[in-house]
């Protein structure tokens, strides 16, 4: 479970998270959704203990993370599984290698279980046989999916992802949209979904978070977003600019 | 008009700034040193990328620095006064002191200074850096340390190769280009050699190499700005390195050979 309470966090004096607080129970799957610059990524690596907040406590399993240091949040960080918004693979190293760095990291698997642990999680992505392809060969619709393979690779128990389906084709955003609901239907997982997409949170969100200037604007069901009378989540819904 | 005004007092609190989260770099960097076993395989990774590689470039530059050494050293002898064999005197105590270290790091600024601050430069712009660090990596023990590591044992190694090619150099163009005998540059050679003088040369690598990586791999890991970013990386790292390199070549002469 993961609870966050009145977080601030801004960057030269400029606010960009103002007292956001939320609690994402364990199996759901929360997309959090606002315009360029509302805050979102910064609230997701707030998340992962990427970015320190000014205020405000984050809990994930019942344990303050805003305050740990480094070696108290890789215990934590070893249950969560991050996807990146252009993947972030590691250029020197083929898709095998990006893959099992994380499995050695953390956990005791040898060899042949991290080998076997790499196929299945290519696999997984319909991405098997790519073991020995380097990123710089792989398209950007290829690269998220072998980063959603590196994050579930280690079997988190928390799935964020930042922006995953943000400048692929339809076809290809279906398919990644598909695969984030393969892994919650699973029950096991929590998810976090960053996006710009309300196909996105349509497809895969049980709940929905609107951020807009840095504060949460609606906090609900995705069924029931359409029918929001504020002119700030109509014109998220709508991408009409001329609405505010 | 006002910012005008202002520009002065603001780069110096970039500067202290700057100076700062280097320091900072620098402490974590001496904290994370205790693990460097756990990062063998990519410091050996370094040790070749940063040594081995650059052997063919500093075996270039060092022979045409004794080359041009001896030359100029000739030159200022035609009066007479001065005996010819002075000029393996002259070459043997340039390449050793000064030439050797310096014409390396100058080169390994451009060679791995700038490819270092680039590397990191991009991976922290497209949150590879990130990444490390949610995976449960530490980026300076995982990225830094290594780097820092080989270049430490590779520059003393890279100075004792230019300075045997640096002074094979200058014999070559001794020998060949003016009417000095083998004999005569090997004399004047050993006549002023001193052991320490090589030694100062290795001192010197060892702070040069550590230098120019610490400089390249804390501007790559703080870059910010994408592409942009990372040439604005790559420049400082060059530029940087080049004043570290002249003011640390000062501060170790006035202090060892005093």
């Amino acid at each position: 479970m993961i609870d966050v309470k009145n977080l601030y966090k801004s960057y030269g004096g400029k606010g960009v998270l103002s007292d956001i607080s939320l609690s994402v129970s364990h199996g759901q799957s929360l997309a959090v959704v606002g315009k360029s610059g509302a805050g979102k990524s910064v609230l997701l690596r707030c998340l992962i203990g990427l970015v320190k907040p000014d205020n405000g406590t984050i809990y994930v399993d019942n344990k303050l993370i805003n305050t740990m240091n480094f070696s108290q949040l890789q215990k934590i960080r070893a249950s969560i599984g991050m996807v990146f918004q252009f993947g972030a693979l590691f250029d020197s190293m083929t898709v095998e290698e990006n893959i099992s760095l994380a499995l050695q990291k953390l956990t005791k698997l040898n060899e042949n279980e991290i080998q076997q642990r790499v196929h299945n999680s290519l696999e997984e992505v319909d991405m098997a046989g790519t073991e020995n392809l380097m990123p710089a060969e792989l398209s950007g619709g290829m690269k998220k999916r072998v980063g959603i393979a590196r994050a579930i690779a280690i079997k988190p128990a928390y799935l964020f992802y930042d922006e995953p389906t943000t400048g692929l084709d339809p076809v290809m955003t279906d398919s990644i949209n598909r695969l984030i609901r393969k892994f919650q239907d699973t029950g096991e997982v929590t998810s976090v979904i960053i996006t710009h997409e309300m196909r996105t949170v349509y497809d895969v969100a049980d709940r929905v978070l609107l951020l807009h200037e840095g504060r949460i604007q609606y906090d609900g069901s995705p069924d029931t977003i359409n029918n929001v009378d504020d002119p700030v989540v109509q014109q998220f819904i709508t991408g009409n600019s001329t609405l505010i | 008009m006002f910012r005008f005004l202002l520009y002065p007092f603001n780069l110096f609190i970039d500067t202290l700034e700057g100076i700062g989260r280097y320091v900072e770099l620098m402490i974590s960097i001496f904290r994370s040193i205790s693990s460097w076993n756990k990062y063998l395989s990519l410091t050996i990774d370094q040790l070749f990328h940063i040594g081995v590689l650059s052997i063919p470039i500093v075996i270039l530059t060092s022979l045409f620095s004794g080359m041009v050494t001896s030359v100029q050293a000739a030159y200022q002898f035609e009066s007479g006064f001065v005996p010819n064999w002075f000029v393996g005197s002259i070459v043997g105590e340039s390449v050793l002191l000064e030439l050797a270290p310096m014409m390396t790091a100058l080169v390994m600024t451009g060679r791995i200074g700038a490819t270092i601050a680039a590397e990191i430069g991009t991976m922290r712009v497209s949150e590879q850096i990130d990444a490390l660090e949610s995976l449960s990596f530490d980026p300076v023990s995982f990225l830094i340390l290594p780097r820092i590591l080989a270049a430490a044992v590779m520059f003393p190694i890279l100075v004792i190769i230019a300075d045997c090619f640096g002074i094979v150099g200058g014999l070559f163009a001794a020998v060949n280009a003016m009417d000095v005998s083998y004999l005569e540059f090997i004399r004047g050679l050993r006549n002023w050699f001193r052991p320490f003088d090589a030694w100062f040369g290795l001192i010197k690598g060892l702070f040069f190499g550590v230098a120019i990586t610490s400089i390249a791999c804390y501007q790559g890991y703080y870059t910010t700005g994408g592409a942009t970013g990372v040439g604005r990386a790559t420049t400082a790292t060059v530029v940087n390195s080049c004043v570290a390199i002249v003011f640390l070549d000062y501060i170790l002469a006035a202090i060892l050979l005093r």
